[in-house]
């Protein structure tokens, strides 16, 4: 024979049972014993909409389009994420930013369609890395429920964070724990 | 108040019994699922049902609901007499039983003496073996008239399997009825009222009834006839919306009341331990020691039933022969060892 993988394995006990064996009864009650600590103990259980389960820092859930502090648009639909996308589901359309706009968009080039379908997203994380301007991001919400598949497909409404000026809350809590240091504020 | 001859109090005091005793019986059938549920889940490290209400305590009114409200099966082949019968008989032989079973001690209401007990026949404990294997009908008939293989073979099942393991059961109960001299249940509990209870001159035959009684009301690692695994759930296969309820609901019912007969039997039925209730009468009234007393039996019943539970979550299924095995060849010989042993003490003594 070999040498056992673990210390943990164990001969099968092939001897035919003794008398106290066979009554069971001695094996009952240790089986009820065991499964009346189980009774008491901590339990598993995640209460779901009231509780969640913490994610990791660099947990990748659903995307958000960043803005910079003054709430301008930071995208400038360059389209290094959609050419980084593995999946490609990330789909664009570029706009010249107009005279008095500058207070919506950061850069002279906007994104002015820009979809995400989340049915073909895997999570990589690519458009993130690929992103030069720290305009999307992978936040801590995941995909949620839809009743259609267009419903999955997340538009740039879907996918903007809230105005860090008029909505600084909302714009915090989108946030979430993405590394600030990493967005250069 | 007498008119025609008849008393007519009499007459309301006992539907006001039976409709109390009706009702708490399936009040704590309902609750018994919701707890088969917790106990299930505190076993295995889970909350259970939490949402409906606090705690989830109107869960089992949900689940009552959705079953009314699911639709009404009646398989084509299925003979729709016996198949409707079934589940009617299941639910009606699990509340038969109740009425012999003494809930409290006798209150008193208006110069009268109401015993809580709907009747103090003499052949009580006759009565209930009677009825409990009536309930075998319950299962077989559902599962035959359900014209399906799987639900036919698990009524076959559990008919062999209630039809065993009565006489075990019978067996054991011999004994204790020899050491009370008396089949009515009044006068069990009555002689083991402020004495000593029957447990302790009956260990093994407690032991027997107790296995006797799981596989008399089908539960786990008696529950061949249902093996949900093995036969599509068995005998309650073809059944659906309120029938089905019915079936599932009978067994708690019959979780509930054999809960109740053990500790009638054994346990002093509602005897309160170390309290002395005559005494304790004479302080609070009669009629608050009727209700303590009462509270008493529902502990005690309850916590068979939370045994019943804590034993479906932990043991695994006999296979049948095992099952046949056991009752045959171990319990029947043992019950009847305890038997003769008994009758032989008792006759040593009284010498």
């Amino acid at each position: 024979m070999s040498e056992p993988l673990t210390n943990r394995s164990k001969p099968v006990d092939r001897r035919p049972m003794n008398w106290v064996e066979r009554l069971y009864l001695v094996n009952i009650f240790k089986g009820m014993a065991i499964t009346l600590r189980h009774f008491f103990k901590k339990k598993a259980t995640i209460k779901y909409p009231e509780e969640t389960r913490p994610f990791s820092k660099v947990f990748r859930g659903l995307h958000i389009l960043n803005r910079d502090e003054e709430g301008r648009e930071r995208c400038t639909a360059c389209g290094l994420c959609a050419v980084a996308c593995p999946a490609e589901a990330i789909t664009m359309e570029a706009a010249e930013r107009q005279e008095g706009e500058e207070k919506l968009y950061r850069e002279e080039k906007y994104a002015a369609k820009y979809e995400i379908n989340m049915l073909r997203c895997i999570f990589c994380g690519y458009c993130e890395e690929a992103c030069p301007k720290d305009a999307i991001y992978l936040s801590q919400t995941f995909t949620p429920a839809n009743y259609q598949r267009k419903g999955f497909i997340y538009k740039k409404e879907d996918l903007l964070i809230p105005d860090p000026v008029t909505d600084p809350e909302g714009y915090q809590k989108a946030l979430g724990t993405i590394n600030r240091e990493k967005e250069g504020v | 108040m007498y008119l025609l001859a008849i008393d007519w109090i009499f007459i309301i005091e006992k539907l006001v019994l039976i409709a109390a005793i009706v009702t708490l019986s399936m009040v704590v059938a309902m609750y018994a699922t919701y707890g088969e549920r917790k106990v299930a889940a505190f076993i295995q490290d889970r909350i259970g049902p939490n949402r409906a209400g606090p705690f989830g305590l109107l869960q089992p009114l949900a689940d009552g609901g959705k079953l009314f409200f699911k639709e009404e099966i009646i398989p084509l082949a299925s003979s729709k007499f016996l198949f409707i019968l079934g589940p009617l008989l299941a639910m009606v032989t699990a509340l038969l039983t109740s009425a012999v079973i003494p809930w409290g001690a006798s209150m008193n209401i208006g110069n009268r003496t109401v015993p809580l007990q709907v009747a103090d026949v003499n052949i009580g404990i006759l009565y209930v073996f009677g009825v409990v294997s009536l309930g075998v009908y319950g299962i077989m008939l559902g599962g035959w008239a359900s014209n399906n293989k799987f639900s036919l073979l698990a009524a076959i099942r559990g008919a062999s399997q209630m039809v065993s393991y009565e006489l075990a059961m019978g067996l054991s109960l011999i004994a204790v009825l020899m050491l009370t001299g008396s089949l009515q249940m009044s006068v069990i509990v009555g002689e083991q009222y402020n004495a000593v209870w029957n447990i302790a001159y009956q260990p093994i035959g407690f032991i027997i009834f107790f296995i006797c009684a799981l596989a008399e009301t089908n539960r786990t690692p008696f529950d061949l006839p249902e093996a949900e695994n093995e036969l599509n759930f068995g005998y309650h296969q073809e059944y659906s919306s309120m029938k089905l309820g019915f079936y599932l609901f009978a067994e708690y019912i019959n979780m509930f009341i054999s809960g109740v007969i053990m500790a009638t039997l054994y346990f002093g039925g509602y005897d309160i331990p170390f309290v002395n209730e005559a005494s304790l009468a004479q302080h609070i009234g009669e009629n608050w020691v009727a209700l303590l007393t009462f509270l008493t039996l529902m502990v005690k019943a309850l916590f068979f039933v939370f045994v019943f539970m804590w034993i479906r979550w932990t043991i695994p299924r006999f296979r049948f022969d095992q099952l046949m095995h056991l009752g045959w060849k171990r319990l029947i010989p043992l019950a009847l060892l305890n038997m003769v042993i008994t009758a032989v003490v008792i006759l040593w003594l009284k010498k």
